[in-house]
């Protein structure tokens, strides 16, 4: 901590992204409350005009890097902060908007925006951890506000934080939901997934769309395999694997080899 | 305090401040004004929020996955993105759907109002009339006010969950109906809740309505949804308070969006006249009558009367909408019968489908064409903040020259508080807010 006997100081930052994750920590209503008798939060401009400057104990880093300034930014967050944490999709992989990273972005500037020559945009959409050293990965489109309690509550108290690694599926299994590929033939993304959702799809009578992300250990090219018996059209498995986690490298990989030709 | 930079120039008589992160918007903004001998010269609100290009990369995406995609536009109001998604889709689809989905929308949609107004009423905007930082300063002095805020919030949020399954970017609503449709023993335990939420909302009324609101008037082109029969939501023609009555399909012909270069959030103004506003205040001047009688009796104890111009009193407008949003959910929990088929079946063909519905802060029109096996060849999405965002910097041209004797830090803070009426949402707009004033 930054002296003896002062309160962690926390900041959150923003790059591209929906702002649904700093929701979550505003979410974790009564948690927040709690913790904040126990953490200065120290920047965190959605929720307050006060913005004190770093260096900060733990920064939460939201959202994607997308622009040459965000890209300068997340340095100097890096430099001032001594345990820096991305949550969600976007800064963990990406997020939705790096599916511009196959193709030309310009020509989507050219769809959205009437003068392109306004707008200052990098190719890529890319992780935090592809800039600066990354020292906790919390998942999720949107994360899981518990998880985040969690990671912080395990970063002040100085131990590893107990999240998950399995996939979705054993939370199907906890769950007592019927398996949907196996029962209905529908493909689902849990068995690749790293659980952290609580097995919501699957619950809701549609496939896992894989909002957490790749699990560690996860076997995409096999369950693209198993989504072609199914009969599942080519285009369809790509696009599947290309939502909120594209850039994560597991399903990326998969997604450009079953690109259809 | 916001940081602000203030330079001044001797020289000139020019002075400039610069506000370059905004507070206590969602998203990113700016805000930079120049002045010289009490003039403002130049006043410009930067969005500099990274553009993330949704309508780009929504071309070659299957319909169905539209509104799952759309609702990441926005974390604080992913159900309005799937819902004015999912009826321009149903309408180039030619999809009806049974009155039980419908109810389930508006209850579904009444969950995001109350969850996002009891956000920006309590930890957003509130703070400004009281002089606090945020809402821990407040919390530091009214526990319990802010304890009740955040299980109205909290009351909002359950309703997402137990229809979507979860607050933030929800999973069951999908084109032709919802993947699941909760039992009637699910949402009957949101009733208790909901009438303590009923009761609160009143006295949040009565509480925001005491406030010190400056003295500013604008004579606004007021836009929103409207429907004879009910305060509208999903559905409705798009009118103003100057004539506009006009099927959804028709936007695009009156609402032009321009693009300017100091923002990254497109600005729309009304084709023929100007900049207009949209959100809690429009619906509130525009749809008066179709508030239920306990939400209209809550504005006239506190003396609101339709028209209300002074966009300060918007946060006394979103607290009846609060009002509105837990009696009409108790209402539709009450109404409510399980849809005997959760889904309409779809097949796609070739078409071109509009819709607009009314987010938490304004309307919110999506069109989509898509080709004859479902995937979509071009999207447009015009966000409630990219429509207001011109009428708050006319706002700002308005309100800011009776600030000008106030010091910078004073300044910044009162422009803030005006840019917080229309709780932009600059997220979605980038598709907001920073201080740079220059003084003389």
């Amino acid at each position: 901590m930054s002296s003896k006997n002062a309160k962690p100081r926390v900041a959150v930052f923003k790059f591209a992204s929906c702002d649904g994750c700093q929701l979550s920590l505003i979410d974790a209503e009564d948690q927040l409350l709690a913790i904040s008798g126990a953490i200065d939060i120290a920047y965190f401009p959605e929720a307050s005009r006060r913005m004190a400057k770093g260096p900060y104990d733990i920064a939460l880093i939201e959202g994607s890097i997308t622009t040459h300034h965000d890209a300068d930014v997340i340095q100097q967050v890096r430099r001032q902060s001594k345990t820096l944490i991305s949550i969600g999709a976007c800064a963990t992989a990406g997020g939705i908007q790096a599916l511009r990273n196959w193709k030309d972005v310009s020509e989507y500037v050219r769809l959205v925006y009437a003068k392109p020559d306004f707008i200052s945009t990098l190719k890529m959409s890319t992780p935090i951890a592809e800039h600066v050293p990354v020292d906790m990965e919390l998942r999720g489109c949107p994360i899981n506000k518990e998880q985040l309690v969690e990671v912080i509550s395990a970063t002040l108290a100085g131990r590893k934080p107990n999240l998950p690694t399995y996939s979705v599926c054993i939370e199907c299994k906890r769950r007592s939901n019927v398996c949907l590929m196996v029962a209905c033939g529908t493909a689902c993304l849990g068995p690749v997934t790293q659980a952290g959702c609580g097995g919501l799809c699957p619950s809701m009578g549609r496939g896992c769309y894989g909002c957490f992300g790749p699990m560690e250990s996860s076997n995409a090219p096999g369950l693209a395999e198993r989504f072609r018996i199914l009969g599942v059209p080519q285009a369809d498995i790509e696009r599947s694997f290309r939502t909120f986690n594209a850039w994560a490298w597991q399903f990326r990989k998969v997604s450009e080899e079953v690109h259809p030709q | 305090m916001t940081p602000t930079t203030t330079t001044a120039s001797a020289k000139t008589g020019v002075n400039k401040i610069d506000v370059p992160v905004l507070a206590r918007v969602e998203g990113e903004g700016a805000l930079h004004i120049k002045t010289k001998a009490g003039k403002i010269l130049d006043l410009k609100l930067n969005i500099p929020e990274p553009p993330r290009l949704f309508e780009g990369f929504l071309a070659g995406r299957h319909f169905s996955e539209v509104p799952d995609i759309t609702a990441r536009i926005c974390g604080i109001c992913p159900i309005a993105y799937q819902m004015s998604s999912i009826h321009a889709l149903e309408r180039a689809l030619n999809v009806q759907v049974h009155p039980q989905i419908r109810a389930l929308r508006r209850l579904f949609y009444c969950g995001e109002w109350i969850e996002s107004h009891a956000l920006h009423i309590y930890m957003l905007h509130a703070p400004d009339f009281l002089g606090f930082q945020d809402v821990l300063e407040l919390a530091a002095q009214q526990k319990d006010t802010v304890l009740a805020a955040l299980r109205l919030k909290r009351i909002g949020n359950e309703i997402v969950r137990v229809i979507g399954g979860r607050e933030i970017h929800p999973v069951s609503a999908c084109v032709g109906g919802f993947y699941r449709v909760p039992r009637r023993d699910e949402l009957l335990p949101l009733v208790e809740d909901l009438k303590w939420a009923l009761d609160t909302s009143l006295a949040t009324v009565r509480l925001v309505s005491g406030f010190p609101f400056p003295d500013f008037e604008v004579d606004y082109e007021f836009v929103a949804l409207s429907h004879p029969d009910e305060y509208a939501l999903n559905e409705g023609r798009i009118v103003s308070n100057r004539g506009l009555d006009i099927d959804s399909a028709e936007f695009e012909d009156h609402s032009v969006e321009q693009h300017v270069r100091h923002s990254n959030a497109l600005h729309s103004i009304i084709k023929a006249r100007s900049s207009y506003h949209a959100g809690p205040l429009a619906r509130f001047n525009l749809n008066f009558n179709q508030l239920p009688e306990i939400a209209r009796q809550a504005a006239l104890d506190s003396r609101l009367e339709p028209p209300i111009r002074n966009p300060f009193k918007s946060i006394i407008a979103r607290a009846v909408e609060l009002v509105f949003a837990c009696h009409e959910a108790l209402r539709l929990i009450e109404q409510s019968e399980p849809a005997s088929e959760p889904r309409a079946a779809i097949t796609p063909h070739t078409s071109t489908g509009m819709a607009a519905t009314e987010a938490p802060r304004g309307l919110l029109y999506h069109r989509y064409s898509m080709d004859e096996r479902g995937l979509i060849l071009a999207a447009k999405i015009v966000p409630p903040t990219a429509q207001n965002l011109k009428r708050i910097e006319d706002d700002l041209w308005g309100y800011v020259p009776q600030l000008l004797d106030l010091p910078n830090e004073e300044l910044t803070w009162r422009a803030e508080q005006a840019i917080r009426n229309y709780d932009p949402c600059i997220s979605c707009a980038t598709h907001f807010l920073k201080l740079d004033r220059v003084r003389g």
